[in-house]
């Protein structure tokens, strides 16, 4: 790392914890995992495998087959199969067995969460209170829209399912993703194949294991293990639909696999989402904000507030609070029930995230670290604030998918607007002001799918997430997430 | 009876509220469907599209933050217009051989009524508040998309245009349009009308030219947010669709109705070029 990241010797935490680690007695881990499909876990016809590890320790978790396009293939078919025979079920059977798939993951929501921590190096209290209910409320939702279709959309004849979905998603909130993939498609009525990312597939596994558990039929869903090459199979096989959450990059390549097939595509992509202050904004109240928006999940979130737009009057004050708030951030073991940012998902992510926050000294941004002691062993990154940084700098342009925030300044509303909406992206963005009409008036001209007025990065089944620009098209949540996995007479080709 | 000199009428581009040779200085010529001259039309380049673009662009803020009430009074002023010159809609689709003018000219007339009812309506049809599970009020509302290309369909060169048309500038988009190749008076007909219709110069630009040759620009274009591929041949379309993955473009290929049936005007057609903003507002005293 640079020098101007050095911190002076005599600097010491103010505050000492003692540790409060959450057990992880709760998961039983096998040796190795097949791939998941017609229901069983089954040996990769590749007979290639590779390891999962902790991002905390580098310890090996598990062995993880590696699907190859054959192995795709054979899960394709079995979807395929499986197809008529989940479509034919009455709605309301239908129905039933995704609520059994959210109330099951209610009951081993501890094991998935401690589980999701260890594999993904995300803190236990977000893995906790936020991933795991999310993802068993995300199933509960859409259960209950199985026998409602014909009333989502109005005027629109006979909701029918599209057919075989593939989904591929990432690594950021493993089990979320996967329930925000395969719930909708489910209540819809179509069959899957999931791909869940290199770095983190153990919790969708453990999801395989709880749809044999709810006796789910054979083929509805089925899970591939595999890196980049197993997705692009994926989106090369005989599917009708692809869903992918991922980087603008790969989103691109998909979609440029994918032309002229007639598939149907739903893209959630990068973000680089502005976090705005205005001067009347309730100061204490924003810093949480802007921290929440910034640090939550190692800001490895593609709606992340990566970029804070602070109006001039309130700068300073604004920063130093921040950097008083930074100071207490707890960082480290993501099993301890008191950590704030956990581990760097892998070592490519951690090299990505340095390599741009090098770019932010080099082009001569201010760059603010606090004092805090990295475990030394795993995937680190400290908490970090860049000031002095213009819009022509990698930083406020680039997604850096890590805890890296980068401070620009405003003077008027229109200035703030500009500002925000100067990037290819559009997925989220905040407001602080305590003025009503300000909030209503730029959330009407924020060119963003998401925005988050006095708060940020709450999410919910029931509302629909996702970009504009080249931060991806359809949407996931609510209602509005059923239109991707339906299709209707007359409808678009 | 004296002879009297006709004056003819010069086909040009529709860009910006103005009407512009190419500037490559090409034109083509279009024949009636029995083979018959009929006129010289301008042949749009790569920098007509663009400056189209560029128009398009400019005039987005304005018409997508027009209420909803102004632009669905718009586009029916579109539809009195087009009723007072419908002999000469007529008239040029019979010469492009439609079966039935009168037909084609008064289903064109009515889906500009049709989409323009739908103006202040659609927002509460596709929109939605979300009973999320904490204290906010979170609501969901369609805006448009930005600009949007369309490539006409070669057939129906009226109300085929029509049809790509009303859906995405209803909503607030700016259109940047490429014109039936083969019968693209109509088209240039329309954009006489548009001009004399309060619709703002630059939210309709349209293009007459080469499919083929234009299609590739608009669909790289980085300036334009989606594009409405009915009209694009289908062996340019896997191309087309690549291009457009460039900047994440919504893509969009109407549904195979029969243009004249009703299964052919939806609100979906509608939202398939907007995209749906979700807000979070926390509730408390």
């Amino acid at each position: 790392m640079t020098e101007a990241i050095e911190r002076p010797a005599s600097a010491v935490p103010p505050w000492e914890y003692a540790s409060a680690p959450e057990s992880t007695d709760i998961v039983r881990l096998d040796d190795r995992y097949g791939l998941f499909i017609g229901g069983e876990f089954v040996e990769p016809k590749s007979g290639r495998w590779f390891p999962t590890i902790s991002p905390s320790t580098e310890e090996t978790l598990a062995e993880v087959a590696e699907a190859d396009a054959a192995d795709v293939a054979r899960a394709v078919d079995a979807a395929r199969d499986a197809a008529p025979v989940w479509r034919a079920l009455a709605p309301a059977e239908r129905a039933k067995y995704v609520f059994r798939i959210a109330r099951q993951l209610q009951e081993r929501a501890r094991e998935f969460a401690v589980l999701e921590s260890l594999n993904g190096g995300k803190p236990i209290k977000e893995s906790r209170d936020v991933d795991i209910p999310l993802a068993a409320a995300h199933f509960f939702y859409y259960a209950g829209w199985a026998d409602k279709l014909e009333y989502a959309f109005p005027g629109r004849d006979a909701p029918r399912p599209v057919g075989v979905a593939g989904q591929i998603i990432p690594w950021n909130f493993p089990l979320l993703m996967a329930a925000w993939k395969l719930a909708p498609a489910l209540a819809a009525g179509n069959t899957t194949v999931l791909k869940p990312a290199e770095t983190t597939p153990l919790t969708a596994l453990l999801l395989a294991q709880v749809m044999q558990e709810a006796e789910l039929p054979p083929g509805v869903v089925n899970i591939v293990t595999g890196a980049g090459e197993t997705g692009a199979a994926l989106v090369d096989a005989p599917v009708d639909k692809i869903a992918f959450t991922g980087s603008t990059e790969v989103g691109k390549i998909i979609r440029r696999s994918t032309a002229g097939t007639g598939k149907r595509l739903t893209l959630e992509l990068g973000g680089k989402a502005a976090n705005i202050v205005f001067e009347d904004a309730p100061l204490d109240q924003a810093v949480e904000g802007v921290i929440n928006g910034i640090f939550f999940n190692q800001g490895h979130v593609c709606c992340a507030g990566s970029r804070l737009l602070v109006q001039e009057p309130v700068f300073d004050a604004l920063l130093g609070k921040l950097k008083d708030r930074l100071q207490t951030l707890r960082v480290g073991d993501p099993l301890d029930k008191n950590t704030d940012v956990g581990a760097i998902n892998s070592r490519a992510q951690l090299e990505k995230i340095e390599e741009l926050v090098e770019s932010g000294v080099e082009e001569g941004a201010e760059i603010y670290q606090p004092e805090c002691l990295l475990p030394e062993r795993g995937f680190w990154f400290r908490p970090t604030l860049f000031t002095g940084v213009s819009q022509s700098h990698r930083i406020a342009r680039e997604e850096i998918f890590g805890p890296v925030l980068s401070i620009l300044t405003f003077r008027t509303v229109d200035e703030a607007v500009e500002k925000a909406n100067n990037t290819p992206y559009g997925l989220s963005a905040g407001i602080w002001t305590e003025k009503g009409s300000r909030i209503l008036h730029m959330a009407q001209r924020l060119r963003a799918g998401v925005v988050w007025a006095n708060t940020f990065n709450r999410f919910d089944p029931t509302s629909p997430f996702g970009g504009y620009k080249e931060s991806g098209f359809g949407r996931e949540g609510g209602l509005h997430g059923l239109e991707p996995y339906l299709t209707f007479d007359g409808g678009a080709r | 009876m004296t002879d009297r000199l006709e004056v003819r009428r010069t086909a040009k581009l529709y860009i910006g509220g103005a009407f512009p040779r190419s500037e490559s200085g090409r034109s083509y010529e279009v024949t009636t469907h029995e083979g018959e001259p009929l006129a010289q039309v301008s042949q749009a380049s790569r920098k007509d599209l663009r400056e189209a673009v560029v128009a398009a662009r400019a005039v987005f803020p304005a018409w997508s933050g027009a209420t909803a009430y102004l632009r669905g009074q718009i586009l029916y002023r579109v539809a009195e217009m087009m009723e007072g010159r419908r002999v000469q809609f007529e008239d040029e689709l019979a010469d492009a051989g439609a079966a039935d003018p009168a037909r084609g000219v008064s289903a064109s007339i009515d889906r500009w009524v049709w989409y323009a009812g739908w103006a202040d309506k659609l927002a509460q049809v596709v929109g939605a508040t979300n009973p999320v599970a904490g204290p906010y009020f979170n609501f969901t509302l369609p805006e448009p998309t930005g600009v949007v290309g369309i490539v006409a369909p070669g057939d129906q060169s009226l109300l085929g245009l029509v049809s790509r048309l009303a859906p995405v500038i209803v909503s607030g988009n700016t259109t940047v349009a490429i014109a039936s190749e083969r019968s693209p008076l109509p088209a240039v007909s329309l954009a006489e009308v548009l001009a004399t219709s309060d619709v703002p110069a630059g939210v309709v630009n349209i293009l007459t030219g080469r499919t083929a040759e234009l299609v590739p620009w608009l669909a790289s274009h980085m300036d334009v947010n989606g594009l409405d591929v009915t009209g694009v041949p289908d062996e340019l379309l896997a191309d087309t669709e690549r291009a457009a993955a460039e900047n994440v473009k919504r893509v969009h290929h109407a549904p195979d109705a029969d243009p004249f049936d009703e299964a052919a005007q939806s609100p979906y057609e509608i939202t398939a070029f907007t995209e749906s903003k979700t807000v979070w507002h926390p509730m408390g005293a």
